[in-house]
């Protein structure tokens, strides 16, 4: 692949944030987990991590297995010490916290995780009042705040249900209403998607987008699924090794990939397949005769733009359109096209193109 | 079998199931938080007490590899100590009581360990502390488990018991040694065996049948 246009992503998170400081804040956080085999160095789960939670977004955190994602989220609610670093949670620095102080932030934090893990002896009900009966509510007290709750994920019937006879996709509603009973900030997601099929899937995101907007909850979700990220995040991570390689807004992440792992992320969610007539005859060199295979990209106001129609029509340059695909991110339209461009009008096409704020990149040559 | 031999039956049943029932209460309640001690005691677990752990891990194996039979002569002096005297049903409840505590220990211990390390994990994100975990999450997860433990334990104590009954321990085991073998009566022998094989299955069923209801992982609609 060779792009003929990158623009770099621009990472960085404005000085004055509207929504007020982050309401959570890694600041150079490294985390190390000792050698467990002869000979072998440590592990370095993350190293200097910064990254800063914007209040009341639904920020995605992705990564492939392995790249750190559960140890970040795990540093949040304190599950795990970070070996250097800061992480500020609401003002709090939890890193310095003690196990006593750390019970009292954990109330304010939720967590989902990705096999639910609800007490299989109590009803759904009972997993709710949980983390009500270990804050030390008093029982009438719980029973008027559990109702609700139920409610609110649409389990009101099924109260006293055990969680062997729930579907997973009740299952993790019961795991996000127990996770919101003690009245979180911040709602920690550890895959919690990632065990349903895709009708569940969508389900249990759009009822975090709704507790998201509702309750004005922050949601920081770890996932592998970049159609996770797409269908809820309004911001995203990408954890790679250790290390936060791309971040921002979702739908600049996701329309201006900059790093390799997050395009690897997104061939699966924004990329067009192409037929197995194209591939099979596609070659790098760009001999003479060969037309370019041209990945193009519409983002922002110009996604819905004919920009290929007034190509035709005010160049006289015709394409050959092998593939699309046209698709919503954080609610914002977002195009893929792939255009076979024949080899000695590729220059100008491009520059037409790039002109009008998209972004193209040669995929190949075909005959 | 005449009435007298019938009393003998009854009166030896008695003192087993007296023997049976309070070495496996003191047994449960000494071993069972011993057990869950030790389920929790490694090092990263609830209550690290690495060196506690190991120390008494030690002596519950070295309890539960002394054969039976020589631990209830090699305690005979702490027998004693406690209930002043080395023969009859009382003394026999100290040697098994001691039989019982690491027999429970151990087999709570992996009740508790067979708990969804998830539960505890999530229970700690809630901000609960490790005595909670043991008592809200830990325990009542564990307790179908449990309850069968303490079944096999009363198992066992049922045929430790008989035993004792070569130290003049009393009981049905005692019975049948006395009279089904030195007075060669063949039916008190059968007699006991079958009053043994009833309690058993008693024990057994029951314990089956509350395991079972509480256990709520396989349950559907």
């Amino acid at each position: 692949m060779q792009p003929l246009s990158t623009s770099p992503h621009a990472a960085s998170t404005p000085a004055t944030d509207p929504a007020g400081p982050p309401i959570v804040d890694f600041q150079s956080v490294t985390k190390r987990f000792p050698a467990t085999g002869e000979g072998a160095g440590d592990f370095v789960a993350l190293s200097d991590v910064d990254l800063s939670i914007r209040r009341g977004s639904i920020t995605g955190i992705i990564g492939r297995s392995g790249a750190g994602k559960s140890t970040l989220v795990r540093l949040v609610n304190g599950l795990e010490r970070p070996t250097s670093g800061r992480v500020v949670v609401d003002g709090t620095d939890v890193a310095a916290l003690d196990e006593k102080g750390l019970r009292a932030i954990r109330r304010s934090v939720g967590m989902i995780f990705q096999h639910f893990n609800l007490l299989s002896a109590r009803t759904a009900y009972g997993n709710v009042a949980l983390p009500l009966e270990i804050a030390g509510v008093p029982a009438g007290e719980i029973r008027k705040r559990i109702l609700p709750l139920l409610d609110l994920v649409g389990l009101s019937d099924r109260s006293s249900l055990y969680p062997a006879q729930l579907s997973g996709g009740q299952k993790q509603r019961v795991g996000i209403a127990r996770a919101l009973a003690t009245e979180p900030k911040v709602l920690l997601s550890d895959e919690a998607t990632s065990a349903l099929d895709p009708e569940t899937t969508r389900q249990v995101l759009a009822l975090l987008k709704q507790v998201n907007a509702d309750l004005g909850l922050t949601v920081l979700l770890i996932t592998h699924e970049m159609q996770v990220v797409r269908e809820i995040a309004s911001h995203v991570a990408v954890l790679d090794k250790g290390s936060i390689v791309e971040e921002g807004d979702t739908y600049s992440v996701f329309s201006r990939p900059a790093h390799e792992t997050t395009r690897a992320f997104l061939e699966g969610v924004t990329g067009v397949r192409l037929p197995a007539f194209v591939t099979s005859r596609m070659e790098s060199e760009a001999a003479a005769g060969r037309s370019a295979v041209v990945k193009v990209v519409f983002t922002g106001p110009t996604a819905t733009d004919p920009v290929l129609a007034h190509l035709g029509r005010d160049l006289g340059i015709d394409v050959n359109i092998l593939a699309g695909a046209v698709d919503e991110i954080s609610g914002k339209p977002f195009g893929t096209l792939v255009v076979a461009i024949d080899r000695e009008v590729l220059e100008p096409a491009r520059r037409f193109i790039e002109a009008r704020g998209l972004t193209c990149e040669v995929m190949g040559y075909v005959r | 079998m005449s009435a007298n031999l019938l009393w003998l039956i009854a009166a030896a049943t008695r003192d087993t199931l007296f023997m049976v029932a309070v070495s496996a209460l003191i047994g449960v309640a000494l071993g069972g938080p011993l057990g869950i001690f030790l389920a929790t005691s490694r090092k990263g677990e609830l209550f690290p007490a690495e060196a506690a752990n190991r120390i008494l891990g030690m002596t519950v194996n070295a309890v539960r590899s002394t054969p039976f039979i020589i631990l209830v002569v090699a305690i005979i002096p702490f027998t004693r100590l406690v209930t002043g005297t080395s023969i009859g049903t009382a003394a026999a409840i100290v040697p098994l009581t001691i039989a019982t505590i690491p027999f429970v220990a151990r087999l709570v211990e992996s009740s508790i360990r067979e708990v969804d390390p998830g539960l505890v994990e999530a229970a700690r994100a809630m901000g609960a502390s490790p005595l909670q975990i043991v008592f809200k999450v830990l325990i009542p997860e564990a307790k179908p488990s449990i309850i069968l433990a303490i079944t096999l334990t009363v198992v066992s104590l049922i045929g430790y018991s008989a035993m004792v009954g070569a130290v003049g321990g009393g009981g049905l085991g005692d019975l049948g040694i006395r009279y089904g073998y030195q007075r060669f009566m063949p039916e008190m022998m059968l007699a006991v065996v079958v009053v043994l094989i009833a309690l058993v299955q008693v024990v057994q069923s029951t314990g089956d049948l509350l395991s079972r209801r509480a256990d709520k992982r396989g349950r559907k609609n």
